[in-house]
Formats: C-alpha cells, structure tokens, sequence
C-alpha cells in the first residue's frame, strides 16, 4: 500500500482539508449531528436549541494588522457559533505554550481575548493550559470551543439552499489573508491592508431576529468565498452562479493579489459573513447589515440555481462564465 | 485600461469580440499564448467562450513549472534528504512529482524545505542559518532569471559561502523558434508574455516574422488586454503581414529592461537545455559562468539522484506544444487531477491542465 503523510495543504480549508475529514474523521466519529456538515453542531438538550463549535488557532504571526491570534481565537469561535443561527455565551479557551515564550506577548494575547470577547459579549468559562518543550510549537497555539442559544424561530443550515435564494455577503473579501501575509512575508503593499478579523454575532441577531427565514449563515475563512459557497451547493444539491462585478475587493487586496498571483475568493476573511435569503426578503436583509460596522458594504452577489448541481459559477466583467471550483491545497505564489 | 468602470469594460469587451468574428469570417486561425499567465487569465476571464469557434486559443510551453524536466525535481528532492540541506523554493514547485516523489511529500518527511517568494528570501535564509547549505531552486523565464542573478551577485558581494542555486532557467524565444521549426504546432499567431517582454523587449522575437512569417502581440493580463491582442493578431493576419505588436505598452517599453538584462548577462550564459516533454533545446537554458560557479549547487554538493522515470501515459509534451488539448488526455480528470496531479502540467496555478480543469473546461456545462 503506497505510504501517505499529511501534508501542510490538508490544513488549507480546501479540498484537501474536505476529503481528511470526510475519509478519516467522519468515518470515525459518523452521526447525524456531525453529519449536518455546519461550522457548529446544532443540539436539542432537554427541549433548549443549542449551537456549539471549536476551532484551533495556528496563526504565524501571532501579532498582524489589525488583530492577533487572541482576538482570532475569539472571534473565530464566536463566529462559528453565530453562523449556527445562534447567540454565543460561553467560550472555553485552551493554550498549548512553547518553553520560552515571553510572558509579555501571553498578557498581550490574553488581554486582547478579553476585548474581544467583551464586545462580542461572551464569557470565557473554562480552559486548560499546558506548556511543552521549545520547538514542540511555535510560541502559541489556541483552542476556544463556544456555546450559544439558537435563535427561537430560526433554522439555519448549509443544506436549506434553495433555487431563487439570493446570496448576501456583507463586506470586501481578502483582507484577513493578505494582512497576515504581508506581515508574515515582510512584503509591503502601496496601500496597507488591515484584517477584518471581528465578531459578527450583533450582525447575525439583528438580521435573524427580523428575518428569521433566513436559510444559510456561513463565514468564508479558510478557503474564502470560492470554497464556502462549494461546501454549501454540495451540502443543498444546487447550483450557485455568482456576478464578478458585483463581488466587493478592495484595490489594495487585489493589486497585491495580481502581485502574488492569489485569487481573492479563496483567500481567508475573519470578519464577513455570506447570507441565503428568500428574493423577498432581501432588501430588509440587506438595508439591516448596511447600518452595521461589520456589514456596511454588504451587497447582492449572485443566486441559487437548478443547474449545474453542486458546483458554483461565476459570470465574469466581461460576460464569460466559468467553473469557480473549491481550492485545491494552499494558494501558492507564481513564480513569474 | 485599469480606471475603466465594469459597463465601459463590458462595451469594449463586446467591441472586441464582435471584431474579432468579423475579421474572422468563416476562416479558421490557431493562436498560441505562450505564458502560463496568460492561460488563466482567459480561464479565469471566460474568453474562450466569447471568441468564435474558428478563433481557437491554444496553449504553449510557457508555465515555468511544467516545462522544468522530471530529472530537475530528482535531484532537488535528493538534496533535500541530505540533512545539512535546506531548501528554498517557490510555492508551486512542492507538489510537481518526480519518479518517486514530491517536494511536500518530502517536506511531511522532515526535510527542511522553505517556501519563498523571492531568490534574496533564499539568500537571507542562508544568512539567517550559517550552518544549512541553502539551496534555491531557480525555475523560471527571463523574468525570474535576473533576480535568482541578482542574488548571486549579493551573495559574492556579502561573501555569503552557504547559499547555492539549483538553476532550470529557460528562455522564451529559443522555445518559439523550437516549436515553429518542427512544423506541427499549426500556429497562426502568438499571444507573447507580457512579464518576460518586459526583461528582453521586442527585439528577441522578430525572427518569428521574419523568419517564419508568423505575427505576433506582447500581451498585458487583463481580459480586455487579451481580447485586444487577438483583435491585433486578427487584423495582422486578415491585412496578410506579419510583425511583432506591442499591446501592453503600458509596462513593456521596447528595448525591455537593460539593467536586468545586464545582470543576468554577468552571471548567466545561454546553454542547451532539457524541456520536459518538448526534449533538448539549443541555447534555451541558462548556466552559470566560471566566475560564479561556487554558487552551483550541482557543482559544489555532491549527491546521488534515482533514475528519472517519467509518468506513464503522462501526455504534457503534447500539451505544451499545443498539440493536444488537455480534455483529449486519456488521464485528464481522472487519474490526474489537481488533488494528485500525474504530469506538471496539472500541478502548477499555469499549467493548462490544471487551468482547464480548474475552470471547468469539460465539466462545467451551462
């Protein structure tokens, strides 16, 4: 039997990360809540609906524009919990620390997930932390697991996509990938570009709380838009077809990215959110998340359709249409 | 071109388009854009599908990746075994197979390989850990070509005694001249690449009009730079001349970039090279002079590489000269796909295959 070995690229949030779960870890672990396929479990304990998520932070380097791995730990969790269609409440928070790691950057990591998690108005109730010898990790690794109360009224999945929903996404994308990039890289675009690394949890109460038809919630991190929109037209068994003109990039995002060779719909965001609603409802969606900090460019991007099932296209500027497949491995840069 | 709003690019799209059936009429033209950029870009654009069918857009030998021979990644995964090595490598050479292996598969094994950006990020690997050789394996055309020289030079300069280049640099013209020699690539017109013209101008490629009389466009990237080109290759050839055009003005100024090109001139001279799947190639690779030889991996390093075996039934030779398309490749989509690519050109962000596949030629219907 040929030999296999993880590879960095099973961590990309793409393909690769897709088929790890769905070969190695479903199999393992199968049952029906798992197999919702959401980035939170959805409960029912004792009649009460609950939403519940994990998530571990690797992120090199620790301390980027706009944010740090602290505010990434808990906002990422309270994200995936809110995208759950609920209200997050408690966090737990587990730290693995490499021998050496200065107590000056742990107090900035951890006041930080204080701010954050005050703004996003969750506790962090429990954790653990373990400390191992230098080079067993690189400074610091994070896991935060949240809880929340689902939305009375609401039932939001990634398989509720329907033909004629329209599809919302609040904000411009790549903002998050390329921060830490730039940073991690030391490459200094023209215009600086800060992560959008927040908590979307207000953002996500105060459209469900008025639109509680509101089908699919999702975050498009790892991955990007490109590979989140895939998950949910395979999840729902539809096809999705976006507008290129219509999909917010900002300048600096995309020269760097014409720089690098990266696409910016597969590029990690920590702070926009992509929304399935009836045609119907969108305006008040849409006139909701526009008087939000966290959703003020939000706009129409595209919509579900019958056909191609399970894949997504894409209409481009200049009228062509094309695949816009789930990324395979990490985005790499050219070499010319 | 870049200020113009979305309506103003869709008219001037929908112009050039319904100029280019025009000149066409019922005629049929083969065009080849040779750079692997310029292959996604018309995926990415869906230009394909607003061109006549008798316009027919084909890809040639211009993905850095795919045209860099099997024996290349043998050897650099055999440095990377030896653990006084590391590696320093663009991005997308670590998932191009060799006979046996890859670059990541290596990587998951515990060599020490790093992904860079740039040949200095490799020279300040060097700097930064004394005690590795560094190794950057310098793939490209004329575009990456001077910089992998530049830091040749700063490492001379530095007096930096750990930093080594494993060199497959390739050069464009020698590889056109190669394609239209043998006289089965079919070529009407090429699509030339906009980043390699702007290192060596217009200059290099005028033997295609004067010595095969075939037109040719330096290409920018956008889709309505691509449109255009087309539209200018048309109007050459429906007008019966032929001549090397400067569509992208903008960046490519016509005695391209002295200074690159003198830098790579004083480390660099032209040699015979091995293109995967094309063969040899007379004076279309680079080597490094005498003078700075010291920085040759090969030279300096001793190690043992396998046998080379290539791919079976692996068709990216007749992709890269344009002789196949990649959805006529018996493994395209299924035994070789992005996930576990059998020939390079499904493993670069370039390569054809990868780019047809990826952009859903072949399985995207609507």
């Amino acid at each position: 039997m040929k030999k296999d070995y993880v590879q960095l690229a099973h961590g990309s949030g793409g393909k690769l990360s897709h088929d790890l779960v769905k070969n190695v870890m479903w199999p393992a672990f199968a049952n029906e809540i798992l197999g919702q396929m959401d980035d939170g479990a959805q409960l029912d304990m004792n009649g009460c609906r609950l939403a519940f998520s994990t998530d571990s932070y690797v992120v090199k380097p620790l301390f980027f524009s706009g944010g740090d791995i602290g505010k990434l730990a808990v906002c990422g969790t309270v994200n995936d919990v809110a995208m759950s269609g609920a209200i997050p409440l408690y966090l737990s928070a587990g730290f693995i620390l490499e021998e050496g790691f200065p107590m000056e950057s742990l107090q900035r990591i951890v006041a930080s997930m204080q701010r954050a998690a005050a703004e996003a108005g969750v506790k962090i109730v429990t954790g653990d932390t373990k400390v191992v010898e230098k080079g067993a990790v690189d400074g610091i690794y994070i896991n935060t697991a949240g809880i929340g109360s689902i939305i009375d009224g609401t039932n939001v999945s990634g398989s509720n996509a329907k033909v004629g929903q329209d599809i919302i996404l609040s904000g411009y994308l790549g903002d998050h990938a390329l921060a830490v990039m730039s940073e991690r890289h030391g490459l200094q675009f023209p215009q600086s570009v800060v992560s959008d690394c927040a908590p979307l949890n207000g953002l996500v109460k105060s459209i469900l709380t008025a639109v509680p038809t509101i089908a699919v919630l999702r975050d498009p991190t790892r991955g990007g838009l490109a590979t989140t929109l895939n998950e949910i037209a395979l999840q729902s068994q539809v096809g999705i077809m976006l507008e290129e003109s219509s999909i917010p990039i900002s300048p600096a995002v995309q020269a760097a990215c014409d720089i690098l060779g990266f696409d910016p719909l597969y590029l990690a965001n920590e702070g926009k959110m992509i929304v399935f609603v009836e045609h119907e409802c969108t305006r008040q969606v849409l006139d909701i998340m526009q008087q939000h900090v966290y959703g003020r460019e939000a706009r129409v991007i595209g919509k579900v359709v019958k056909e191609p099932n399970g894949q997504v296209g894409l209409r481009t500027n200049i009228g062509g249409v094309r695949l816009l497949d789930m990324l395979v491995g990490d985005q790499l840069p050219r070499i010319c | 071109m870049l200020q113009m709003n979305n309506e103003e690019i869709r008219k001037a799209a929908d112009f050039f388009t319904h100029e280019i059936a025009k000149l066409a009429g019922d005629k049929s033209f083969r065009l080849m854009e040779v750079c692997g950029t310029h292959t996604v870009a018309i995926f990415k654009a869906g230009i394909r599908q607003l061109l006549p069918e008798n316009v027919q857009l084909v890809s040639g030998p211009g993905c850095p990746v795919c045209v860099t021979p099997n024996e290349y990644l043998d050897t650099a995964i055999a440095f990377s075994r030896k653990s006084d090595v590391m590696i320093a490598t663009f991005g997308d050479m670590l998932k191009v197979p060799g006979s046996s292996s890859t670059l990541a598969a290596e990587k998951a094994q515990g060599a020490d390989i790093r992904i860079v950006y740039s040949s200095l990020e490799g020279l300040e690997l060097a700097k930064r850990y004394p005690d590795k050789k560094v190794i950057f394996l310098a793939v490209g055309f004329e575009t990456t070509a001077p910089t992998a020289a530049a830091a040749i030079l700063m490492a001379e300069a530095e007096k930096v005694a750990n930093f080594y280049v494993l060199s497959s640099h390739k050069l464009v013209p020698p590889a056109l001249r190669a394609l239209l020699s043998s006289g089965d690539s079919k070529v009407h017109g090429f699509l030339l690449p906009g980043h390699v013209s702007a290192m060596i101008g217009l200059t290099p490629y005028e033997f295609l009009s004067k010595e095969y009389n075939t037109p040719a466009v330096v290409a920018g990237f956008e889709p309505l730079d691509i449109l255009q080109s087309v539209y200018m290759l048309l109007r050459q050839l429906d007008c019966g001349v032929a001549k090397v055009e400067n569509q992208y003005r903008r960046i490519v100024p016509k005695e391209g970039n002295p200074a690159a090109c003198e830098v790579l001139s004083t480390v660099y001279q032209a040699a015979d090279a091995q293109w995967r799947g094309i063969g040899h190639l007379k004076n279309s690779g680079l080597v490094m002079r005498e003078k700075y030889q010291k920085f040759d991996a090969l030279l300096n390093i001793p190690v043992t590489v396998e046998e080379t075996k290539e791919a079976k039934g692996c068709q990216c030779g007749s992709v890269l000269r344009g002789l196949m398309l990649p959805t006529s490749c018996p493994l395209f989509g299924k035994t070789c796909k992005p996930e576990h690519p059998v020939g390079s050109c499904m493993v670069s962000i370039e390569g054809t295959c990868a780019a047809w596949y990826k952009y859903g030629a072949g399985r995207w219907q609507v």
